[in-house]
């Protein structure tokens, strides 16, 4: 009984030590980056930098910018993968593996891989389309397409989708309000998961925007960061606050799903 | 992450939908504006590389291209990239091991436990160009914790040969993302490792380390090596993050082939493509072991 409590209190003294170091590593550089982000005017501690930042009219514009190709890309990707994963749900379950191939896909293909076939796609197809914001959107769609995927998935297999259209059918209703009216609102959960997820992914995203040459927000911090010193600082912060606020919200909305785990990774 | 998406891809075919999905060219019909987006925006664009690996600039057929990836400093962009990744991959593994099992098996309380992961949900999401500006302003040039080092400690970390724009910084920095992501996937496998099996080796007159060496890791192994596979393809592929922190000075394939795309510096247009298809074939054969991995370990640990 004794050497039992012993070896628990070792055992329990090593996740101490292991849980500090850990918290030690996580957190000393949001604490230092804050601190050093407080230091925008000499001599003082103060929120100088964040008031430089939000007075800079690329902020807000490059912020505005980004949030747009956020919400095109939901809208696309969403439009594009939704009644798809349903009907392969439903009609085609052989097709399965053929999604979840192109789910590993943009895993495969780094984004600067990505973003560089693109471009020697479709510059020799044609300038337009390279200078268009429709292929930034198409990017983001890749990108984000294993996380809608798989968010999507979880919450189809989460509802009974046969028993749901089949009562809806035999109650008269057309394929648009099953959609809108059935499907919907029992995927809600899964699909604010992807929504947030696919915000998160886009609103700071570097790679794409640099390459194709959008005034985007991720650019611009880049930017910001090659001639500034204490404003990168307030950026990194106001973004960490950014990704803890989306990611808390997909948390919070995934709790009552049964499928976890959705919200892993990014594009780094 | 791949773990949920594995358990979830093995439904079963409902044999009447079988049926229904017979019928001729219909079962293409719902397909066709997804399978359209894919063949535009994911495969013709790997096709292009594929392709364009194999032409010169006139568009003749050539293996010169991946000849030209012999030279010395791809070789050393490649090596460098690589060894990025696999430092990362393996502080990643090992710390978020150590973490992960802190709070499933190391009895800490609750809350320590929902808050590391809520946090390491955070952490791994966040990257990119802000996670370079917070290590900037932590351990660069000017950074606090070099800062207080230095005045309070007397520890000056730049003349000690530390840099953070160079190969260990950014190995830090990477951590930053990767231990977080391994908390993340190690969490439900260690969460999966039975009481009674420690009992039941116990009662055999196991040594702690006995338990461990011939009983726990062997389970866990394949979860560990494909979750260090999984890590090692997160920091190969990255760009964002090493472009905000070096300025694009570091020699790493990702950069290289920004590089290139923004301005030919290979002096070699076609060079590129070989660049690039040599990630896809690395990025490739990472996610094989990993799914192959994946399917060993979820014989035991459901």
């Amino acid at each position: 009984m004794k050497r039992q409590r012993r070896h628990a209190l070792r055992q329990s003294g090593w996740a101490w030590l292991w849980m500090t170091l850990g918290s030690l590593y996580f957190l000393i550089p949001l604490l230092a980056t804050f601190l050093f982000s407080l230091r925008g005017k000499k001599g003082v501690l103060g929120f100088t930098a964040y008031a430089k930042v939000f007075a800079d009219p690329q902020f807000l514009q490059t912020f505005a910018f980004s949030f747009r190709m956020a919400l095109l890309t939901i809208v696309v990707g969403l439009a594009l993968i939704l009644p798809t994963m349903i009907w392969v749900h439903l009609r085609a379950t052989w097709a399965k593996p053929i999604l979840e191939t192109c789910s590993l896909i943009p895993f495969v293909i780094p984004p600067i891989v990505l973003v560089f076939g693109l471009i020697r796609m479709y510059g020799v197809l044609s300038f337009t389309l390279v200078s268009s914001p429709f292929l930034l959107v198409a990017g983001y769609v890749v990108l984000a397409f294993p996380y809608i995927y798989r968010a999507v998935d979880a919450g189809l297999r989460a509802i009974d989708l046969k028993g749901l259209t089949e009562a809806a059918q035999s109650l008269g209703a057309g394929w648009g309000t099953i959609l809108f009216r059935v499907l919907l609102p029992n995927l809600r959960i899964s699909l604010l998961s992807a929504v947030f997820l696919t915000f998160s992914i886009v609103i700071g995203e570097l790679t794409l925007a640099v390459m194709l040459a959008w005034p985007a927000f991720g650019p611009y911090m880049a930017l910001v960061g090659r001639d500034l010193a204490f404003e990168p600082a307030a950026l990194a912060i106001l973004s960490f606050l950014l990704t803890w606020g989306l990611i808390g919200l997909i948390q919070f909305a995934s709790r009552s799903l049964a499928g976890q785990g959705s919200a892993l990774g990014g594009t780094h | 992450m791949e773990a949920t998406e594995l358990a979830l891809s093995s439904g079963k075919e409902a044999p009447t939908y079988r049926l229904l999905a017979r019928r001729g060219a219909r079962r293409w019909l719902g397909l066709l504006p997804f399978l359209g987006f894919a063949l535009a925006f994911m495969i013709l664009p790997c096709a292009t590389i594929l392709v364009g690996s194999f032409q010169d600039a006139e568009g003749h057929f050539t293996l010169a291209n991946f000849a030209h990836l012999a030279r010395p400093s791809i070789m050393s962009a490649y090596l460098v990239t690589i060894e990025v990744s696999a430092a990362s991959a393996l502080g990643g593994t090992l710390l978020g091991f150590l973490l992960a099992y802190a709070i499933t098996l190391g009895r800490l309380p609750k809350e320590l436990r929902s808050m590391l992961l809520t946090f390491c949900g955070v952490a791994s999401n966040f990257a990119g160009v802000p996670l370079a500006f917070a290590f900037i302003a932590t351990l660069g040039r000017m950074g606090m914790v070099t800062f207080v080092l230095k005045n309070v400690f007397g520890l000056n970390l730049y003349e000690m040969g530390f840099n953070l724009y160079s190969f260990w910084g950014l190995c830090l920095t990477y951590l930053y993302f990767q231990l977080p992501l391994m908390v993340l996937i190690i969490t439900p496998a260690l969460d999966g490792v039975r009481r009674e099996w420690r009992e039941a080796s116990e009662s055999l007159g196991a040594s702690k380390y006995q338990y461990w060496r011939h009983v726990a890791l062997p389970i866990l192994m394949p979860s560990l090596l494909s979750s260090a596979i999984l890590l090692f393809g997160n920091a190969f592929g990255a760009y964002a993050t090493a472009y905000a922190l070096t300025g694009g000075l570091l020699n790493l394939v990702p950069i290289l082939i920004g590089a290139q795309i923004q301005g030919d510096v290979l002096h070699d247009p076609n060079l590129g493509y070989a660049l690039a298809l040599g990630m896809v074939v690395v990025m490739g054969l990472s996610i094989l072991a990993y799914r192959t991995l994946q399917k060993r370990s979820s014989r035991w640990l459901a």
